[in-house]
């Protein structure tokens, strides 16, 4: 709220007063505020603006819960995954990030007062090095598809080739984003639908595990074929479902990318994301984004010659405040707090709960998928062994299916239909995991055997 | 903020990993009980993962550790230049928190997401309102993000125009942030660099004598990195498309001119916003951020995926602009970070927005008043929202770097300004002080400088050696560099 008064603060977020203005404006040796944009042409300052007007806090909070209102509800059965799942998150991960000190500061140009975000990073950088079997990871870009397009990117310049593979089923945003990328860079994309399509015209082939329609890949094979044409191999894998598959790395992978928000908190409509990214060591001078090295205090600084061990930004050479036009990559501000979140979450879990909660959430994805093929009426099909998602096929169309456990307060799961995929015609892609409640999966069931009997 | 004292001395020797001990949980996974699928093929599997083993207890001690090692905008005055470091509203968290709006799945159908969608909408209306530019986009994830954006859409639209072979070129000013050169080298054009005047603004002569048909675009931050306003920008923009080229603004430095200026009517033709910086979200140690891309109606068709509009139905949508550019993430941007903008925005509303950038040109200038003759000023006019020194005297007569100025800051408990950048200001000391920041907490930052300017005359051995009081003094970044350790290795202690 505005305040009317002259001599008060003009919000609870601006804290000078009238008399500090006044204060300040004579000690600069200006009549008024408006006195300091005189540079801006008068003929468009101070244009008549439309806004809402200002709200006081509990208005706010009144109208935010109105829209969240306007959501559907959040506690509602719901089988949507495609890109982003509800996973089981730690409430000390939540807590954690919310402290100011890792939330309100940033990049960390100052190491000595930086210590928690750029040890947070380190950690990071470890725990993803560690799921995902790679060498160096960077601190976390976007999001899995631009991360993915970032990889593209350095495969073409190491390789020097103009095209890259993408293998079929992958996410359409992923593939969507590295054509954004790709086009902008002048490079060409091929969506391949088997690894015997590339040639020694591709810089990399990008696969997705699990892939896009739930099934788990057999890297190894896929990194056979890019490295036998001289490609790279990028795999664009699930950091939650590396609990339990085998890292990327072992299987012959360059580059893994992959998405770190569902295991940072909920799906925030998706965004704020975490892009990860971990490559090989003789990738590492090609790397995107912030990078933290583990050092020690100089020797001649102040620490009473203990030299202890401190972490810093390091191999900047590589970034676009040093290096311009020359950079690898124009990225700054990436997802700092989000990598900080992944962390305490995978963290938090462990060995074993990493582990035992993949193992969980791949029990109740299949006892769902049969308790539903044993529905009349419905089939599950299969392109494989798959992780956490399967596609049903109904008795009414796919979109129909859909509508119709919308009408039961039920979120279906995303119609694939469209897809070329045998397996995917007329079907939805359903998503279940670890944190799926039994009573979701019951409400479920029972209305798609009322949906069947209808039929 | 302090040294957590002996025993932990070397607190950063021990990683989590160097912290567990095997058998320890910090969270329990529920079994499952009922009848148990197969697991895929061995070949598909893994062994085990390393990881750290700590308790629940031990593993909240371990990061609130962490955190007491850093400095944020709660914990004191963070005037570091060009990141507007204002006061983030807790109110934004709460809000962005509501169960409805966090657990809000990206693939739900419009109908599901009306809530999130009109949050969206009515803060694309206002940001529109408030560039003059009414076409927005929020799929960038940050700054560098949107400049892409930008870019990338500047060349879609020289595709169309058949001009894309011709027009290589991008005009970028000399004390431009690094992401707009490498952001133009992305997007495959080359960078011609424009020298700064000597007023401060950029030079009209060189911008006349490059304008050709070779021009793609002309980049430039408004105010600008010396926290200028850029001197007849509105007569640049009309030379740039008398010349055929596209005009970017770079709006990392918006927090100035909020309500007092629109890039539309100064004639820019496509902008990013960065809401962490004018909009108040917290910059989380390095993002998440968000950089929407706003632009004319010309340049429109070529916004990234997804914009949000309202359909005849009255139901808001996300849809691909006709001619778009393509996605930028997976999905439809920092929707959290959009939800705090938009409760900022609804806050302040537009007097409060105005009251927002007029302090914070009015504190920038405090600072220089106060300041003035204690360091060097390379561009001595009356600033907008942050100003430049130099320690380029100190450095000269006594030895005494900006780097050795930021360090011993940090020892009077303040987050040191920017420094070195931009890159044509010797020695530079970046100073933002934002509209949060109390005429004291400025006067008290400005004492501090001060004494720091004498102490480097006195005894700049101190200085040399600073800080003295943080958790941790000087690192050797050049042996990190050199001998890369990037990860937590069992042998690494």
């Amino acid at each position: 709220m505005v305040s009317s008064r002259s001599s008060a603060s003009p919000h609870p977020y601006i804290p000078a007063t009238g008399a500090d203005r006044a204060r300040m404006l004579e000690r600069i040796g200006v009549p008024d505020v408006g006195a300091l944009f005189a540079d801006l042409p008068a003929a468009m300052r101070d244009p008549a603006i439309d806004l809402p007007p200002a709200l006081p806090e509990p208005d706010l909070i009144a109208l935010m819960e109105e829209h969240a209102g306007a959501n559907a509800s959040p506690s509602r059965p719901d089988f949507l995954g495609a890109g982003a799942y509800r996973r089981s998150i730690p409430s000390i991960t939540g807590y954690l990030i919310g402290r100011s000190e890792f939330a309100t500061s940033y990049t960390a140009y100052q190491p000595e007062i930086s210590q928690g975000t750029l040890q947070a990073a380190f950690e990071y950088q470890s725990v993803v090095c560690e799921l995902t079997g790679m060498d160096v990871s960077n601190a976390g870009l976007y999001d899995v598809a631009s991360s993915t397009a970032e990889a593209c990117l350095l495969a073409a310049r190491v390789t020097k080739r103009r095209t890259v593979a993408l293998l079929e089923p992958i996410h359409p945003g992923t593939a969507e984003v590295v054509r954004t990328y790709a086009h902008g860079a002048g490079l060409g994309v091929d969506a391949i639908s088997s690894p015997e399509e590339i040639g020694d015209e591709h810089a990399c082939l990008v696969a997705q595990q699990p892939d896009f329609l739930g099934t788990i890949a057999d890297l190894e094979p896929l990194a056979e074929a890019a490295h036998a044409v001289g490609a790279l191999f990028v795999a664009v894998a699930d950091p939650f479902a590396l609990g339990l598959l085998r890292p990327p790395g072992d299987a012959g992978a360059d580059i893994v990318t992959g998405e770190g928000r569902d295991l940072a908190g909920p799906p925030n409509y998706g965004g704020p994301s975490l892009g990860l990214f971990a490559a090989r060591t003789k990738y590492l001078r090609q790397m995107p984004g912030r990078i933290v090295g583990r050092t020690r205090e100089l020797a001649d600084g102040n620490g009473g010659g203990e030299e202890r061990t401190g972490y810093v930004l390091t191999l900047q050479a590589r970034e676009q405040f040093i290096r311009r036009e020359r950079a690898t990559s124009n990225v700054s501000t990436a997802q700092a707090l989000i990598a900080v979140a992944f962390t305490i979450t995978v963290q938090a879990l462990g060995p074993s709960g990493m582990r035992e909660s993949a193992v969980l959430c791949y029990q109740r994805a299949h006892d769902a998928a049969s308790r539903i093929a044993a529905l009349p009426g419905y089939e599950t099909p299969d392109r494989g062994p798959w992780f956490q998602e399967f596609l049903v096929r109904g008795p009414v169309p796919a979109a129909d299916l859909a509508a119709r456990l919308a009408a039961r307060g039920i979120g279906a799961g995303l119609d694939v239909s469209a897809r070329p995929e045998p397996e995917a015609r007329d079907a939805l892609l359903f998503a279940v995991t670890e944190a799926t409640p039994d009573a979701h999966v019951d409400a479920l069931i029972g209305a798609l055997a009322e949906i069947g009997g209808e039929a | 903020m302090r040294d957590p004292g002996p025993g932990v001395a070397d607190f950063g020797a021990r990683l989590s990993f160097d912290r567990g001990e095997p058998g320890r949980r910090a969270v329990d996974v529920p079994s499952w009980a009922a009848e148990e699928t197969p697991l895929p093929d061995d070949h598909l599997l893994r062994d085990s993962v390393r990881l750290p083993e700590l308790s629940q207890g031990g593993l909240v001690r371990y990061y609130t550790a962490m955190s007491a090692r850093n400095f944020g905008i709660d914990s004191g005055t963070y005037p570091l230049g060009s990141c507007t470091m204002k006061y983030n509203p807790k109110v934004n968290d709460t809000v962005a928190n509501l169960p409805g709006l966090a657990r809000a799945h990206p693939q739900a159908p419009a109908e599901d997401i009306q809530g999130t969608l009109r949050i969206q909408l009515e803060l694309a209306l206002g940001l529109g309102e408030l560039t003059g530019l009414p076409n927005v986009s929020f799929a960038p994830a940050a700054g560098a993000h949107g400049e892409l954006a930008g870019v990338f859409m500047v060349a879609r639209a020289l595709e169309d125009r058949g001009e894309i072979e011709t027009r290589r070129r991008i005009l970028v000013p000399d004390s431009a942030h690094g992401t707009n050169p490498a952001t133009a080298a992305m997007a495959g054009f080359k960078v011609t660099q424009i020298p700064t005047g000597a007023d401060g603004s950029l030079d009209r002569a060189t911008i006349e004598r490059e304008l050709d048909e070779t021009v793609a675009a002309v980049m430039v931050t408004a105010p600008n990195t010396l926290g200028l306003w850029e001197n007849g920008i509105e007569e640049v923009a009309g030379l740039i498309h008398d010349a055929g080229g596209y005009l970017y603004g770079d709006g990392a430095n918006f927090n100035a001119i909020m309500g007092r200026v629109r890039f539309g009517d100064l004639g820019f033709d496509v902008v990013h916003l960065n809401l962490h910086k004018s909009f108040s979200t917290p910059h989380g140690g390095g993002g998440p951020g968000s950089g929407p891309v706003l632009c004319s109606e010309e340049l429109a068709p070529y916004l990234p995926t997804p914009v949000v509009e309202e359909g005849d139905d009255g139901l808001v949508r996300l849809v691909a602009p006709e001619r778009s550019i393509g996605r930028l993430q997976q999905f439809q941007g920092n929707a959290a970070v959009l939800i705090r903008a938009y409760a900022y925005m609804r806050a302040l509303g537009l007097e409060g927005l105005r009251a927002a950038s007029g302090q914070a040109v009015l504190n920038a200038n405090y600072v220089r008043a106060l300041l003035h003759g204690h360091y060097d000023l390379p561009y001595d006019r009356p600033v907008l929202h942050e100003v430049v020194f130099s320690g380029s005297r100190q450095r000269r007569e006594l030895g005494v770097r900006t780097y050795d100025i930021a360090k011993r800051l940090i020892d009077h408990g303040f987050h040191p300004p920017t420094v070195y950048f931009p890159l044509i200001v010797e020695e530079a000391l970046m100073i933002e002080p934002t509209e949060s920041e109390p005429p004291e907490a400025i006067e008290a930052l400005v004492d501090a400088l001060i004494s720091v300017a004498e102490e480097a005359e006195s005894d700049p051995d101190t200085l040399h050696h600073a800080p003295w009081t943080a958790p941790i003094g000087r690192l050797d970044e050049a042996t990190a560099a050199r001998r890369p350790v990037l990860r937590w290795q069992e042998d690494s202690t």
